[in-house]
């Protein structure tokens, strides 16, 4: 295990080194994440008689399997930065995003962070049967946002988020709106925070060409306000045009950290081999 | 560990000390309960906004709309009153039986409610969980005043049935406030509860019909109080005066009734009805809050 932590190229020292003017906001320290999956089981193994069978025999469910996600992952961000992951599917990307949200109980290791990191994914739903303008309302309350602020920035996200372009969509209720649209709307509230640290598991991937511009604005001002944002993504443009360093996830170990262009051209070739 | 030092050679700290350096916190740790309590009353607007939102939402696909609100209690009503008035024509030994069952059933159906919303508050709700940060404890406070303010409605209807079966007006009325404020501490409480328990244990959505239906026949809903001393024995029955739901249905029916049955003596039932709304509402609040960094995990 020692071995398989050290990253290939050792490019991160130009990035993590400990820089006096740079403050931590994420301090992750050789974490491990361990799922345990119930009722993974084999055909045949969960139908009534077998369920009951174990229930009369007192035996604990075979079920149980254990994923190990992640296998042990340190680094540090920083305040201002925005950092990648990109890995293959299955590399253990979104778990680690999810244990950085506290959302996960790590089995090893410790996560430390400077205020509440949010996150932001694809199954962020609000409440469908609400109108989008009530949906902003609702996030930003939950965000802890005062309703005077609230007021005030409502028809600022509506507009950011652009759903009103294609008809009076703010008005609508979130179950008639296109994927897409869902997606921006969430973005625009989650946006409308500063955040200490936001994390981003490819929520960006589903807005066209126009909306994508405007959140890489959106993200840029969040960096310069003294945030960090992560962002996971499988396109390499996004992570490019966003990040000036990634994390490169494979099989739950860090493979590579470091300025995005060294770690992307090393992931183009790892993923063409 | 060696390795981690080969993959951080410019770090003189280890990650714990740099994180104790700059204040860093461990990810997902759970605030004291006063923190808490104080959070969870800076987000009283939230709770709020919730509350009403999903109140609206659960009639938007609905033609009538709000309506329901009032023609969900009337039905009810309408149907009790065919079946106990004309068909089977109980009475049951008491004076006005129709005004009696509703009153029961109405208190009964607000705590039934929030205890089966208050299961899947956490579970119906991962995704506002995972995305945003909020004091997990509005949730199930949320669901509590939602079906307050279908209680309202209902209360309304009641009220209504109880005059137009001839029930005088008197300053006793003014009792059912706290009697049912008393209540919804009592159900705030028991759906923290629920919620924590429900966001465990998934096969709880599947057995809370059976303890609510339990629950309900051990409360003298649908029959007189007096079935109680009269068929069981003297010590079970002494047992089912502590049934807190019995006390608040009690309760509201002393306020609204004139000549009700019932099971104990009125201050006897206030004592009871402010000891359990404390217990619930204190307890319940407590064992959410243990629970706090765990919700939406998994």
């Amino acid at each position: 295990m020692a071995k398989q932590t050290e990253p290939i190229a050792d490019v991160n020292a130009t990035t993590s080194a400990v820089d006096h003017q740079r403050i931590p906001t994420i301090v992750v320290d050789d974490v491990h994440v361990i799922y345990r999956v119930h009722g993974a089981s084999a055909p045949g193994s969960a139908s009534m008689v077998t369920s009951l069978r174990r229930i009369v025999s007192g035996t604990r469910s075979p079920n149980i399997r254990e994923v190990h996600a992640v296998k042990g992952v340190s680094f540090t961000a920083y305040r201002g930065e925005a950092i990648g992951l990109i890995g293959s599917n299955g590399s253990g990307k979104s778990t680690l995003l999810l244990t950085i949200a506290g959302l996960l109980p790590v089995d090893r290791g410790a996560v430390y962070t400077a205020g509440q990191p949010s996150l932001l994914g694809v199954n962020a739903a609000l409440l469908n049967d609400l109108s989008g303008e009530r949906n902003v309302a609702l996030g930003c309350l939950a965000m802890g946002m005062s309703r005077a602020e609230v007021r005030k920035l409502t028809p600022e996200i509506i507009d950011f988020s652009g759903i009103n372009e294609s008809g009076e969509f703010g008005s609508l209720p979130m179950r008639t709106y296109s994927s897409g649209m869902a997606a921006r709307l969430r973005f625009a509230i989650a946006a409308a925070k500063k955040h200490d640290v936001l994390l981003i598991d490819e929520a960006l991937a589903t807005g066209d060409a126009r909306f994508r511009r405007r959140s890489e604005e959106r993200l840029h001002e969040l960096r310069e306000g003294a945030g960090t944002v992560f962002l996971v993504s499988h396109s390499i443009g996004t992570i490019t045009d966003t990040c000036e360093r990634t994390i490169w996830l494979e099989a739950g170990l860090i493979r590579m950290d470091g300025p995005t262009q060294a770690v992307v051209t090393a992931y183009e070739e790892y993923m063409t081999k | 560990m060696t390795d981690t030092a080969v993959s951080r050679p410019d770090s003189a700290q280890s990650p714990t000390a740099l994180a104790a350096r700059f204040g860093l916190r461990p990810a997902g740790q759970r605030p004291t309960l006063a923190n808490y309590t104080r959070q969870l009353w800076s987000y009283r607007h939230f709770i709020a906004s919730f509350a009403n939102a999903k109140l609206v939402a659960s009639f938007t696909s609905a033609r009538l709309g709000r309506l329901w609100q009032v023609l969900t209690p009337l039905t009810n009503a309408a149907i009790y009153f065919v079946i106990f008035g004309v068909v089977l024509n109980t009475r049951a030994g008491i004076p006005n039986f129709i005004a009696y069952l509703c009153t029961g059933l109405f208190v009964f159906t607000f705590t039934q409610t929030v205890v089966q919303s208050g299961t899947q508050s956490i579970t119906s709700n991962l995704g506002l969980i995972r995305a945003l940060h909020f004091p997990r404890a509005s949730l199930p406070i949320a669901v509590t005043l939602t079906q307050f303010q279908h209680l309202i409605a209902s209360i309304a209807v009641l009220i209504g049935i109880v005059l137009v079966t001839g029930e005088p007006v008197t300053f006793l009325w003014l009792l059912a406030v706290p009697a049912l404020l008393l209540q919804s501490v009592f159900n705030g409480g028991l759906a923290l509860a629920v919620a924590r328990l429900g966001a465990k244990v998934a096969d709880l959505k599947q057995i809370m019909p059976f303890v609510m239906r339990t629950w309900m026949y051990a409360s003298g809903v649908l029959y007189s109080v007096d079935m109680f001393a009269d068929n069981l024995p003297p010590a079970v029955a002494q047992l089912m005066q502590l049934n807190p739901l019995l006390i608040y249905i009690e309760l509201v029916r002393h306020a609204l009734l004139e000549n009700a049955p019932l099971a104990s003596p009125p201050t006897q039932l206030w004592l009871l009805g402010a000891g359990w709304a404390l217990l619930a509402g204190i307890g319940g609040f407590v064992y959410f809050w243990r629970g706090e960094e765990e919700y939406g995990r998994g």
